[in-house]
């Protein structure tokens, strides 16, 4: 049983010629996602702010938002948010006009015994005919611990792949692989920045197994430099970089691909509440791979590991398997 | 490479045959698993987001704990000062210790002396000036926190327990937090409100030498204090706004054996019996106060102060106020399960409904199904035969994911099913990593043999580098996350455990199998 469809050559492109674009295109994005922080900022879900999240589905027809927002706004709990939806992949919520609602209330005055309050006000004021779908309460002393462990998880997670690639490498692709990672997280939140999308505990996994993804792939890109490294001593550094781009590409979008289906199959079916996860999921793999080609491998070449050092380490490593078959 | 010893064949084959009886078990139904031996028994527990439930996480207030048992001392301090004839000022509770100042300067060490006899646990330290603090020692808060936690796990079960809501799980969480979930639960208010309260019962003499504005008036005699009723602000009960009550405790709720909720007088009321101790202690009280009226006090509120009319001796009696039924059995409950040692506050709810929780479990499912469809699809387009033996060894992977999840009684939520969904797609990563290997070495010009041996070889590395670092992170969340995420974590780090296992070794087998089978002059890439 052949495959049907088959990569055979190995391609030629020079990814090193649009490096500098990258780095500028990459750089741009980072920018931007600093300055959208700092003036439109995140859209924090409850698990990050405190506050109140329910949902809904009106048992009797169509969602009235504007009754249900008249009679929350009657309880004086600050400015509720309604957000009607259709989510095809369920059994109750697929109607059109919407039956189902989410109903976000912000964090109450007094601490955490008032956060619990509301909910049982709430469920007052809406009535019978509504169906309790999903009740998420959140504590102001909570949401401010989640936000630390959420940070602190990023940046040991980025520790350690920096201390892990620098010591199965050479410092310099530490850097490298780390500065890439960087990257993807940072632009991973910018998108969530950009189309002000919710971003909650499920997105920080996301991002945090984002880290993993992209590192994983930079990491099979250095194994090819550091062995091309050895294996041809004398070619320049530029043409050795595409030259491990180009024998890994096959590879690269193989798995993106692989990786790809998966989330996409849980982006438009897995329900409402992993679609956070899977966006980010889905931008991730794609700037992971990006980043990969066009910031990790080129940035070997301004930091150019010692090719000394690496041929030195060559017999420790791959030459049993080698020598035997040779 | 190409040589398997058999023991490592049977190895292989062995894990992968466990793999699959261990996931066997979540394919039936519960009616269906009666059938089964017990040991086959185990499926993966689903989190409270899948089969709907609700979540509770509360913090013991230990430092209110404190403040109380500081303010109880406080008197403890006035009384033995007052006894010994040794002046002071400034007595009150400052931060976590009682401050206070002795005037005679030469009487500090007597003062010491005395004052260490109150508490054990506390440390008594006085200045040569007479400014003096007492404290807890480090060793007893920290004693205490974990007994108030302990004995708050014990009564919140208790509480619960009698709610009727089955399989509760009620969790130590940090220094001083509680977990509590509770499956099936799909308005947890009623169970709010029960651990919403400390429950601590008390009957306590109402001193009727002074009246309520007099005392407010700051006219309050030195061992009593003013306690609101539970009525108040709610405009019936006839007035009754506050009582001035002795603040020594005739007897306490923890003396009570049972309590229950009944009718007098087709009014709600609540039954109640002491133990041995508490019903002598309560017959001695009430026998020395006949005409006089006594306060029942629920966490700091009086629920009524009826007038003893005779001693009551038998141990048991009735507390009547204005009740409806609901409230009546609540506080029996209450009664019956204990005070807590500390109040408690609930930090987080989150609760999810049977409708939405099966909604999930269906998308998830859905979504997980498709997309290992859809990889598998696509290894064969683009591996052929390979990418076969590929697909196999996913689906291994799959059985021994689930079996590993089932066996560690590890609980499955839904990013869970997404970190599945995700570690199919990224456990044929290895596999396209060692085929491409191949491929390249084939174009390399090596024989067959030889291109095999390299793939396998040269992408271990590679893979193993790409496994720790999607390990790291999975580790990472698991340490710092919680709920939900929590189960993202395991299921990713599992996954990428068992398909470094089947994505090599189970592929490899495979290969080598037909390699000794068939024979083949080239490889079908």
């Amino acid at each position: 049983m052949r495959p049907l469809i088959v990569i055979r050559r190995v391609p030629k492109i020079d990814f090193m010629r649009w490096h500098l674009f990258g780095f500028a295109f990459s750089g741009l994005l980072s920018i931007a996602t600093v300055v959208l922080l700092l003036t439109a900022g995140l859209n924090y879900g409850i698990d990050f702010t405190g506050g109140t999240l329910i949902e809904v589905r009106v048992t009797n027809g169509a969602a009235d938002l504007a009754a249900m927002r008249s009679k929350l706004d009657a309880l004086h709990v600050g400015e509720p948010s309604l957000q009607a939806y259709v989510d095809k992949t369920t059994a109750e919520c697929a109607t059109s006009p919407p039956a189902c609602v989410l109903i976000r209330l912000p964090e109450q005055p007094g601490g955490d015994a008032a956060q619990q309050k509301v909910v049982q006000q709430v469920r007052g004021a809406l009535g019978p005919d509504v169906e309790y779908r999903r009740t998420e309460v959140v504590g102001p002393s909570v949401g401010s611990e989640l936000i630390r462990a959420g940070v602190l998880a990023t940046v040991l997670a980025l520790g350690a792949i920096m201390v892990y690639v620098w010591f199965r490498f050479e410092w310099q692709f530490g850097i490298g692989a780390t500065l890439a990672t960087l990257h993807d997280v940072i632009t991973t939140v910018g998108l969530f920045a950009i189309f002000q999308l919710e971003f909650n505990l499920t997105t920080l996994a996301a991002i945090l197994t984002i880290a993993g993804y992209s590192i994983n792939d930079t990491v099979v890109i250095y194994d090819r430099v550091r062995e091309s490294m050895r294996k041809y001593r004398t070619m320049p550094f530029r043409d050795l970089i595409n030259l491990a781009l180009n024998e890994t590409l096959s590879r690269t979008i193989l798995t993106v691909a692989t990786t790809a289906l998966a989330v996409l199959a849980l982006l438009f079916l897995g329900g409402e509440v992993l679609r956070g996860f899977s966006i980010a999921m889905l931008w991730g793999i794609v700037i992971g791979t990006y980043s990969s080609l066009f910031i990790a491998a080129p940035l070997l070449y301004y930091v150019q590991p010692n090719r000394r050092a690496i041929a030195r380490t060559a017999d420790s490593d791959d030459a049993p398997a080698e020598r035997a078959s040779r | 490479m190409l040589y398997f010893a058999n023991w490592k064949v049977l190895l292989i084959c062995g894990i992968c045959l466990l793999g699959v009886l261990l996931s066997l078990p979540n394919l039936f139904t519960p009616a269906q698993l009666a059938y089964l031996p017990s040991s086959m028994r185990k499926q993966v527990a689903l989190g409270l987001d899948l089969r709907g439930g609700s979540y509770l996480l509360l913090e013991v207030d230990i430092a209110a704990a404190q403040r109380e048992r500081l303010n109880t001392t406080i008197d403890s301090v006035r009384n033995t000062l007052r006894d010994a004839h040794i002046g002071y000022t400034g007595l009150n509770v400052e931060g976590d210790a009682i401050a206070f100042t002795i005037r005679e300067t030469d009487r500090v060490e007597e003062a010491k002396r005395d004052l260490a006899k109150i508490a054990p646990d506390m440390t008594v330290e006085i200045a040569p000036d007479g400014a003096g603090t007492m404290k807890f020692s480090t060793v007893a808060t920290e004693t205490r926190r974990r007994q108030a936690v302990e004995q708050s796990i014990e009564i919140i079960r208790r509480r619960i327990d009698e709610t009727g809501t089955k399989e509760p799980t009620i969790q130590r969480e940090g220094q001083d937090r509680i977990l509590v979930q509770l499956p099936g639960v799909d308005n947890p208010q009623r169970i709010k409100e029960l651990l919403g309260k400390t429950a601590k019962l008390t009957f306590q003499l109402v001193d009727q030498g002074i009246t309520v504005e007099d005392a407010r008036r700051g006219r309050l005699p030195p061992g009593d204090e003013i306690l609101p009723s539970v009525d108040e602000g709610r405009g019936r009960g006839g007035g009754a706004g506050s009582y001035v009550v002795r603040k020594r405790v005739m007897v306490g709720g923890d003396t009570l054996t049972d309590a229950q909720a009944t009718f007098q007088n087709n009014e709600p009321v609540v039954s109640f019996k002491f133990d041995s101790i508490g019903g002598k202690k309560f017959g001695d009280a009430t026998r020395e106060n006949v005409g006089k009226p006594f306060a029942i006090v629920l966490d700091n509120k009086v629920i009524s102060a009826p007038v003893i009319r005779e001693p009551i001796l038998g141990g048991s009696g009735i507390i009547s106020g204005s009740f409806t039924v609901q409230s009546a059995s609540d506080l029996a409950l209450l009664l019956r399960a204990g005070a807590l040692p500390a109040p408690i506050q609930i930090l987080e709810e989150r609760t999810v409904g049977a409708e939405l929780g099966a909604d999930s479990i269906h998308a998830g499912a859905i979504a997980s199904i498709v997309g290992v469809v859809l990889v598998i699809v696509f290894m064969v387009l683009f591996y052929g035969l390979f990418g076969v033996f590929a697909d196999i060894a996913l689906l291994f992977n799959l059985c021994l994911m689930l079996g590993a999840l089932s066996l560690l009684g590890a609980t499955l939520t839904l990013p869970g099913i997404a970190g599945i969904a995700l570690t199919m797609g990224m456990a044929v990563d290895a596999n396209v990593l060692i085929y491409e290997r191949i491929k390249e070495e084939l174009r390399g010009g090596r024989s067959l043999l030889s291109s095999l041996e390299a793939g396998f070889t040269r992408a271990f590395g590679t893979i193993l580098d790409s496994h720790v670092t999607t390990l790291v992170a999975g580790i990472l969340l698991y340490w710092l996350g919680s709920g939900p995420v929590k189960g993202f974590a395991v299921t990713l780090s599992i996954g990428v455990l068992t398909s470094l296992f089947s994505a090599i070794l189970v592929t490899r087998l495979q290969i080598v199998t037909w390699l000794r089978r068939y024979k083949p002059k080239a490889i079908p890439l």
